[in-house]
C-alpha cells in the first residue's frame, strides 16, 4: 500500500470548495475538528464528541429525510469501522444525496495514535463497494485531491471517498461541544426558525 | 393466553404513528413489528429503513430530527442492549428518540437466552434517560402510544413503547422431554 502523505488539515477545503452548499455530520475527535475548521463551526454542521459509530447512520437519516439537500458525513476510519453495517444500510436505501468522506489515518488519533485495522489489512473502499455502494474511491496524495472533489460532485451516490492521511494533528479548532445547543442551532438554521 | 389480533393492533399503532407525523420506520425485523413494517412499506409517505444493528436506528432518528422530520425505531427487546451509548443523544442532545420495543424474555418466555436482556430492558432504558410506556392489554395500546409520542416529540425525551409478551403473546417452542 502507498504510504499516505496528505496532511488532514489541507484536505476538506479542496474537497468542499463551497461548504455552505452541504449539510454536514461529523464523527467524533479529529474529523469533527477538521469539519469545524471547514465550516467555522457553522450551523450546517452537527459534530459529535462521543457516540462513536453514529456519523454514517446519522447522515443517512438526514439524507433520507431531506432528499433535496446535499448531505456529507465526515468521519474517521475507527469511527466508521465501529458501525460498519451502516454501509450496507446506506447501500440498500441508496440516497443519491449522501457523500461519506472517511479521513483514514490508520490509527486512533484521539487516544494516543494506537494502530487501527486500516494500517494492517483492512481496505475501507473495498468494504464500501462490498456493502453495495455504487461509487467508492481511495486517494492518497495531494495531487489526487481535485480528483476527490470531482468524485464528490459527479460520482453516483451514495458515494464513499476514503482519504488516506498521515497520522498528524487535526485542525486546531475549539468547537461548541454542547450537543443540545448544536442540535437546536442546526435545526433552527435548516428550518429557518429564528 | 389471549393473543391479540396482530393485524388490528399493528394497523392502529401504524395509523397513530402516521398521524403523529412519523415518516421513517427504522427497524430490525421481529415477529412483533413485522406487520407494522409491512404497513410502512405499503404507505405512500412512510419509508421503512432496514438496519444491521439497532443503535444505527437511534442515529438515523437523530439525523431525521436535525432536518425537522420524525422517525421511529422498531426493534425486539434484545436490541435495546445494542443502543445505550447512542442513547447519549437523548440526555445529552435532547433528541426526541421514539422506540417501539417488542418484548422477549418477558411473561411466558420459554427461551432461556432471552431472559437476561429482556429483564434488563427497562432498567437500561431508564439509565439512559428514556421513558417507558408499557402495554399489557389491547386497550392500553392507544393511550400508551399517544403518551410515548408526546413524551418524544412534544416533551423532547427519549420514549419507548414497550409491547409486553402479555400483550403480544409468548412465542411457542416445542417441548423437550424432561431430563
Amino acid at each position: 500500500m502507498t504510504k499516505p502523505t496528505l496532511d488532514r488539515r489541507q484536505v476538506l477545503e479542496t474537497l468542499f470548495p463551497q461548504p455552505a452548499d452541504h449539510l454536514f455530520v461529523s464523527g467524533l475527535a479529529g474529523a469533527s475538528k477538521d469539519a469545524a475548521g471547514l465550516t467555522d463551526d457553522g450551523d450546517n454542521l452537527f459534530t459529535m464528541a462521543g457516540t462513536m459509530g453514529a456519523a454514517v447512520p446519522m447522515g443517512l437519516g438526514m439524507a433520507l429525510a431531506a432528499p433535496e439537500a446535499k448531505v456529507a458525513v465526515i468521519t474517521g476510519d475507527g469511527e466508521m469501522l465501529m458501525m460498519m453495517g451502516a454501509l450496507a444500510t446506506v447501500a440498500s436505501m441508496a440516497p443519491a444525496n449522501l457523500s461519506i468522506v472517511c479521513l483514514d489515518n490508520g490509527c486512533h488519533g484521539e487516544t494516543g495514535g494506537q494502530p487501527g485495522h486500516t494500517a494492517m489489512r483492512t481496505d475501507l473502499a473495498k468494504i464500501g463497494a462490498g456493502a453495495g455502494l455504487p461509487s467508492t474511491l481511495t486517494i492518497t496524495g495531494v495531487d489526487e485531491l481535485n480528483k476527490g472533489a470531482r468524485f464528490l460532485q459527479e460520482a453516483k451516490g451514495p458515494r464513499l471517498l476514503v482519504v488516506r492521511i498521515t497520522d498528524g494533528p487535526a485542525t486546531a479548532y475549539l468547537r461548541n461541544m454542547d450537543p443540545a445547543a448544536c442540535r437546536l442551532r442546526f435545526r433552527n438554521a435548516y428550518l429557518g426558525i429564528r | 393466553m389471549n393473543k391479540p389480533d396482530n393485524n388490528a393492533w399493528s394497523t392502529q399503532l401504524f395509523n397513530d404513528l402516521i398521524d403523529a407525523g412519523v415518516t421513517l420506520f427504522a427497524y430490525i425485523p421481529d415477529a412483533g413489528n413485522a406487520r407494522l413494517i409491512d404497513l410502512a412499506q405499503a404507505h405512500n409517505e412512510a419509508r421503512p429503513v432496514l438496519l444491521t444493528s439497532e443503535e444505527e436506528g437511534i442515529a438515523v432518528c437523530a439525523g431525521a430530527d436535525l432536518v425537522g422530520k420524525r422517525a421511529v425505531m422498531c426493534m425486539q427487546s434484545s436490541g435495546v442492549g445494542n443502543c445505550p451509548n447512542f442513547l447519549s443523544l437523548v440526555k445529552g442532545g435532547r433528541f426526541p428518540i421514539l422506540m417501539v420495543v417488542s418484548m422477549r424474555g418477558d411473561y411466558g418466555e420459554q427461551n432461556p437466552w432471552q431472559y437476561p436482556m429482556g429483564q434488563a430492558v427497562e432498567p437500561v432504558l431508564h439509565a439512559m434517560g428514556v421513558l417507558t410506556f408499557r402495554v399489557e392489554t389491547p386497550d392500553e395500546l392507544e393511550p400508551a402510544t399517544t403518551a410515548a409520542v408526546n413524551a418524544a416529540f412534544e416533551g423532547g425525551h427519549g420514549a419507548a413503547l414497550i409491547l409486553s409478551q402479555k400483550f403480544l403473546g409468548a412465542k411457542p417452542f416445542p417441548k423437550r422431554k424432561a431430563s
